[in-house]
């Protein structure tokens, strides 16, 4: 316990090594939660089957087939709503005391919500990983990419879901049970996953959702995707994607914090 | 270590309208157990967050272990290990897996906290389910789970909110026997309770809270001899029958009679021990009261409690410790 203080360098250790503690043992448990299992696995590949087929045939998409267009959208849309597993933990920590039990602990204020979002990234990676996957089993193939590409793909879709953890981290420490936790952390992501180019082109959308759906966070980063794996041109949407990840880390990310220092639940 | 090792003086704390705490003033000394006695919605549980750092007070001060809970934090955390009253333990966790992440954030070495949690799991007989997922167990496993999660880095300051409420009556007794063994190896345990036998039998020193403040603080045996020595309560047979009671058993009161009609119970303070339960029936008996019940009490809690606050310890149980965040 000689750790209680000390210079900047090994509060920084200890900050990081905390961190890793939760996010480890956060990691290790979810073999073991079947409703969490599904939503990783059955529920991302159920969506890439059903899109690709239901709608595959109805909807154009100039320039690219359905399957490919399809593919980088309900990824974002995946790791928009992976954070939820955050939200919802969070909820469920407070109500059975673990957070009370873990802000009695000498260890850094920051790690217990590092880590949970942390393991968010992971989880995601593999939901990644196995959409893409599955989506070139139903057609999906890269285009007009090299590897770098497609890894900073992956690292945009990575930071992005990073950004909704913190989202959804907030929204967990906020609600009284993990019941609300999940509807408040569902309820608002439909509409704005669905009101993007993720599933549909924008422009046969309406002109004052299109107008909505230019500026979504889940419309730049899906555009940016699709630029960065098949060489659809995007503009300057990744860097839009970037801004807003960041933008919304800068804001959640203190706030998720602040809310979890002045938590206090019986 | 300091001679004692809770210290609080004038703790105040507010939740909108409602007074939490009222000016909570506790010394514990170092190495022993400390019962903090009250009903649902006293203060008790707003106490031990305070003193564990959880929740600041309004007013007042407060040190652990010689570290003030508000200004020296984590030096008080590193101090303190906090048993609450639900087992927050992860679900999904085996107890093994549990314990050792809980020793990694007290910033044990991996093979330490290892080490440590095995030999945590032993002593709670939990080695056999030591590496099944936490959903399997018991209540009372979670229960001794959560508390062994208080104990891994061994600290000296040990806070227990209501470690037995909810557990079954054999489970209840394994807790006592832990918490009696904590004890012995030099901790100090702040508990708190709503079991007035919980009280009595675990702890050296009590403290009654009520309605967010102290009211009453002294040993159990001190506490007891407040309400006065034994009593021979009495129940007639019919209401109309207490008073007569009453009017007979004037001459072995030794002290001032109740009567309570509702229940037809009369409760005389006497001196005789059992002389005076047989004088007793003697005198009902001569006096013609139907008696359906009559017996020789000695003082528990429960009667300080009652006459301490006017109202038994049951009495608020509704209005609930829980508290905005």
């Amino acid at each position: 316990m000689s750790a209680a203080s000390g210079s900047l360098r090994s509060r920084t250790y200890w900050a990081l090594s905390d961190a890793w503690v939760v996010t480890k043992y956060n990691l290790i448990a979810v073999p073991r939660v079947p409703e969490l299992l599904v939503f990783l696995t059955i529920q991302p590949i159920l969506f890439v089957v059903l899109f690709r087929y239901v709608f595959g045939g109805a909807i154009d998409t100039p320039g690219l087939s359905y399957v490919n267009f399809l593919i980088p959208g309900i990824i974002v849309q995946t790791v928009a709503f992976g954070g939820i597993t955050t939200g919802i933990g969070l909820a469920e920590d407070l109500q059975k005391g673990v957070i009370d039990r873990l802000r009695s602990l000498p260890m850094a204020r920051f790690a217990l919500l590092a880590g949970r979002t942390v393991a968010d990234i992971a989880r995601n990676m593999f939901s990644i990983v196995l959409m893409v996957l599955v989506g070139i089993i139903v057609g999906f193939s890269f285009q007009d990419t090299d590897v770098a590409k497609v890894v900073a793909g992956v690292l945009l879709l990575l930071l992005f879901g990073f950004a909704f953890s913190w989202i959804a981290a907030l929204i967990g420490l906020s609600v009284p049970n993990a019941e609300v936790a999940q509807s408040a952390g569902f309820i608002w992501l439909f509409p704005l996953t669905f009101a993007s180019s993720a599933f549909v082109p924008v422009d046969s959308m309406p002109d004052w959702l299109q107008a909505f759906a230019e500026v979504n966070p889940v419309t730049v980063t899906v555009n940016a995707v699709r630029e960065l794996w098949l060489g659809a041109p995007a503009g300057n949407d990744i860097l839009w994607s970037v801004l807003w990840s960041l933008g919304l880390i800068a804001i959640f990310a203190p706030l998720a914090t602040l809310r979890y220092r002045r938590t206090s639940r019986a | 270590m300091p001679d004692s090792a809770i210290v609080a003086n004038g703790l105040t704390k507010r939740f909108g309208d409602v007074e939490a705490l009222c000016g909570v003033d506790l010394e514990v000394p170092t190495a022993s157990v400390f019962a903090l006695l009250g009903p649902n919605g006293a203060g008790k549980t707003t106490t031990v967050r305070i003193l564990a750092t959880l929740l600041r007070a309004d007013g007042g001060t407060a040190t652990v272990g010689g570290y003030d809970v508000a200004r020296q934090q984590k030096q008080v955390r590193a101090h303190i290990g906090l048993s609450g009253q639900y087992a927050a333990v992860n679900e999904a966790l085996t107890g093994e897996e549990n314990l050792e992440m809980v020793g990694r954030l007290y910033r044990m070495r991996r093979p330490a906290a290892r080490k440590r949690a095995l030999e945590l799991l032993e002593r709670f007989e939990l080695t056999d389910a030591a590496r099944r997922p936490v959903k399997t167990y018991s209540g009372g496993m979670r229960r001794r789970l959560d508390l062994a999660a208080a104990l891994v880095a061994r600290p000296p300051v040990v806070f227990l909110d209501e470690p037995t409420t909810g557990l079954d009556p054999r489970s209840r007794l394994g807790m006592w026997d832990t918490i009696e063994r904590l004890v012995g190896r030099g901790a100090t345990v702040l508990l708190t309770t709503q079991y007035l036998e919980e009280a009595d039998r675990l702890a050296a020193n009590v403290a009654v809270i009520d309605r967010g403040g102290v009211i009453a603080e002294g040993s159990p045996t001190e506490l007891k001899s407040r309400v006065g020595g034994e009593r021979v309560e009495v129940t007639t047979s019919t209401r109309e029958g207490a008073p007569d009671a009453a009017q007979a058993l004037q001459a072995i009161a030794d002290g001032e009679v109740q009567v309570d009609p509702e229940a037809a119970t009369v409760t005389v303070p006497v001196r005789g021990g059992s002389r005076s339960l047989m004088d007793a029936v003697r005198l009902l008996d001569a006096s013609s009261v139907d008696v359906a019940d009559i017996s020789l009490r000695r003082p528990t809690l429960d009667d300080v409690f009652l006459s301490l606050t006017g109202h038994a310890a049951e009495e608020s149980e509704e209005q609930g410790e829980e508290v905005p965040a």
